[in-house]
């Protein structure tokens, strides 16, 4: 079964090769992958979707924790959230077709964002199963290029941010009392 | 704050001294240049080892024996490639080790440069955490985050891969104030009312077990270790790399756990209702077979590392904190409970002493000794004699490092220096100097096969060359032991690739480097060659010709469970006629 891990990640080099080690090193295959820029610049949301054995999902999020550039690792599997994911498609279609393709676009809330005499270029959004739907649909008509973006999701929870404080750089910071600063969880 | 121009190698200097880095195990190259250039005349000092692996294993040792950061250096390339196993074995073993490596220019990076390797890439797996500065405005914050990072929290190493051209720019250096990790979480305190409950439970129970492990070292908590083992008058075992942590003499201390442990700890583990797992995890060689392994036990589990609490075994009352803080708590909240709960299950508690007791009678770790032959435990008994508890013992990996484990004793922590998780041959010369560089005053002991030896003859130069008082015991037996052994059991003995038919003679490859070396073969010479080596200053190899089939038992074969252990070779059986 798939499973949905949001992250949020420092906006670093090599935080994401971090973040995909942790799967890798298993030998899980990613099945989906979206990062981008929060309203923070300096931070970035992930969206992994992965299959996971559900028995290894707990500890392949508190490996994902442990990771210095990530914040925050939240599981969406099981819990309230709203996934979506975009498609863009291309459909090579005859005349006869044309009308049919936009009437089927309209169920499926698709806009078209190229027209041409070989066919149309369709954006649709919408949870991933309506997308695969949306998808063999319009196969149906002809041949068809398809990118889809990958799944975005957002919990319907809020998680409260907890953030380690800054500490003193130096020798100074001796083991202990480097951990003074250091909040209790 | 004074703030002056100076060049990235300097200001790396600067950040070291700050940190109180006193010596750095390197191998210098093409684009360290610059930073061996400000090493001329900087007081840090340098040891110039024989081969990069060989640094940061000397790191790990001074790491090890301190609980100091061990820092190492090399140059790109080769040189930060043959630092992987060290650091991988750093990982495994949870050691504060910063590894500083060269890199090519900034402006050839991704060009295949002369001597380039991604080692950002290469080392990301095998550090806690990895830099590379691209910019030398970066490079005292990074230098500061990365010893923080390899100390605090569960230590490991971390590397810093920094280009020549950062190395050599010039800029006006400030000291940096403080530093920000805000994803770098450490739980330190431990839950309060999982700290009672687990005080609680330790009362309640009838047969509870103290199952200590490295965390306790890393976490310089030995001291609350042994409070916690006293006030509960619990039997306790460390791990491999706990040893020390309770002293080896304390009526508690029922030795080391798993494959190669003790009987009466592989049977306590498996008979206590109550297994208290105390900075440790759970590893396949203390386990054995995981379904199987202390059936009948409640789990508590304190670790700093959240992501140890149940990854092998399930913790009924999991506890993540740092190991000092949360005992020290703990011990008091037992102390509270004690007035009313300790006597509730004292005829229990006394038959599980006497059930332990019992064990220890039954099977105790018996030296082999014989007349004709200097046998492999016999030399680990006349190491611990002359330790009397001491001496630092850094081992290499093997079976010389099972019977050292078993037979040599410990009167206090970081005196056991060994590559456990990794298992890294080679490991013992190394972290021996490392050792002896971070502790002038102790007598300390690398202990090797004759194979692991041959890993690290090139640091004999080292050693010759600083003077290093270290005593290197080779328990030879003419095989790669520990895979001969399991060859004899598992393969109808079938000895395919681990004769080491041709060793150097010891004395002549000694006298090669300037220091004193010798051979023994007969068992009373091995008392006094091993005065010999002690009393001798600065560094001696003696070569100890050992029985060659000799295996080390107690064993948990793979895939058994601990409490099916082979105890002994198989005993020849009486034929009728």
């Amino acid at each position: 079964m798939l499973q949905v891990i949001s992250l949020l990640v420092e906006n670093k080099p090599g935080a994401l090769m971090r973040v995909t080690g942790v799967l890798s090193a298993r030998g899980y295959n990613i099945e989906s992958l979206t990062v981008a820029r929060t309203l923070d610049p300096g931070l970035s949301r992930m969206t992994i979707v992965v299959d996971v054995d559900p028995s290894l999902r707990r500890q392949v999020i508190k490996q994902m924790n442990k990771l210095v550039n990530v914040l925050q690792v939240s599981d969406l599997s099981e819990s309230p959230a709203v996934a979506r994911e975009m498609v863009l498609l291309r459909v090579r279609t005859n005349l006869d077709n044309r009308t049919a393709i936009l009437k089927e676009a309209e169920i499926f809330s698709a806009r078209v964002v190229d027209s041409s005499v070989e066919g149309f270029a369709l954006e649709a959004t919408g949870a991933p199963e309506k997308l695969d739907e949306f998808i063999d649909v319009m196969r149906s008509y002809g041949e068809i290029e398809v990118t889809r973006s990958g799944m975005v999701a957002v919990s319907l929870e809020s998680k409260k941010l907890r953030l380690a404080p800054p500490i003193l750089a130096g020798a100074e910071s001796s083991r202990i009392d480097s951990r003074n600063g250091v909040f209790n969880g | 704050m004074s703030s002056n121009l100076m060049s990235g190698a300097r200001m790396l200097l600067e950040c070291l001294t700050r940190e109180g880095v006193e010596c750095l195990f390197g191998y210098p190259g093409g684009v360290t240049l610059p930073f061996y250039d400000a090493l001329y005349e900087h007081p840090i000092r340098h040891v110039l080892v024989r081969h990069e692996e060989n640094a940061v294993f000397a790191a790990s040792g001074y790491a090890m024996s301190t609980g100091k950061v061990g820092v190492c250096c090399a140059t790109s390339g080769p040189g930060a490639t043959n630092l992987v196993t060290g650091l991988v074995n750093a990982m495994m073993d949870s050691t504060p080790v910063v590894a500083l490596t060269g890199q090519v220019s900034t402006k050839l990076i991704g060009s295949d440069a002369f001597q380039e390797a991604d080692t950002f890439g290469i080392t990301r797996s095998c550090t806690k955490h990895n830099y590379l500065v691209m910019s030398v405005a970066d490079l005292p914050r990074v230098i500061h985050e990365a010893f923080h990072l390899a100390k605090s929290g569960r230590p490991g190493p971390v590397l810093v891969d920094i280009p020549k051209d950062v190395f050599a720019a010039q800029t006006h250096y400030t000291p940096v104030g403080s530093i920000h990790l805000p994803g770098y979480k450490i739980y330190t305190e431990g839950h309060t009312g999982q700290i009672r409950r687990a005080a609680q439970m330790m009362w309640e129970s009838s047969r509870p077990m103290v199952y200590a492990g490295g965390g306790i070292v890393a976490a310089e908590a030995s001291g609350e270790l042994r409070e916690l083992v006293e006030t509960l008058d619990a039997p306790a075992v460390c791990t491999l790399m706990a040893l020390g942590a309770m002293p080896s003499s304390h009526r508690n201390f029922i030795s080391m756990p798993g494959m190669h442990g003790s009987y009466a700890a592989n049977m306590a583990m498996t008979g206590c209702d109550l297994l208290i797992a105390l900075g440790t995890r759970f590893d396949d060689r203390v386990t054995g077979r995981l379904a199987a392994f202390a059936p009948h036990a409640r789990i508590i589990h304190l670790d700093i590392d959240p992501s140890e609490i149940g990854k092998n075994r399930n913790a009924d009352l999991p506890i993540v904190g740092d190991a000092k803080r949360v005992l020290s708590k703990l011990n008091k909240v037992l102390a509270e409970l004690q007035p009313s709960l300790a006597q509730q299950n004292s005829d229990a508690r006394r038959a599980w002493w006497k059930q332990i007791r019992d064990w220890q009678d039954q099977n105790p770790l018996q030296p082999v000794i014989s007349a004709s032959e200097i046998k492999p435990q016999h030399l680990m008994l006349e190491i611990d004699r002359i330790s009397n508890g001491e001496a630092i013992v850094c081992s290499d990996v093997g079976q010389h490092q099972m019977w050292a484990a078993q037979f040599i004793r410990f009167n206090r922590p970081r005196h056991w220096v060994c590559s456990g998780g990794l298992g890294s041959m080679g490991f013992g010369v190394p972290s021996a100097m490392g050792a002896a560089f971070a502790n002038p005053d102790k007598l300390i002991f690398a202990i090797c096969g004759d194979g692991g030896f041959q890993m690290s003859i090139p640091e004999l130069a080292t050693i010759a060359n600083h003077g290093l008082p270290v005593k290197i015991i080779v328990m030879n037996n003419g095989h790669l032991g520990m895979v001969r052994q399991w060859q004899d059991l598992f393969y109808n003995n079938r000895l395919s690739a681990v004769q080491l038919d041709t060793f150097p003679d010891a004395q002549k490859l000694a006298s090669a480097y300037g220091i004193k070396g010798r051979t023994v073969e007969s068992p009373i010479e091995l008392a006094p060659a091993l005065q010999q080596a002690v009393d001798e200053p600065g560094p001696y190899l003696l070569n100890v010709k050992v029985s060659p089939f000799e295996n080390v038992y107690p064993m948990v074969p793979a895939g058994a469970a601990i409490n099916e252990m082979v105890l002994g070779p198989p005993q020849p059986v009486a034929v009728p006629k």
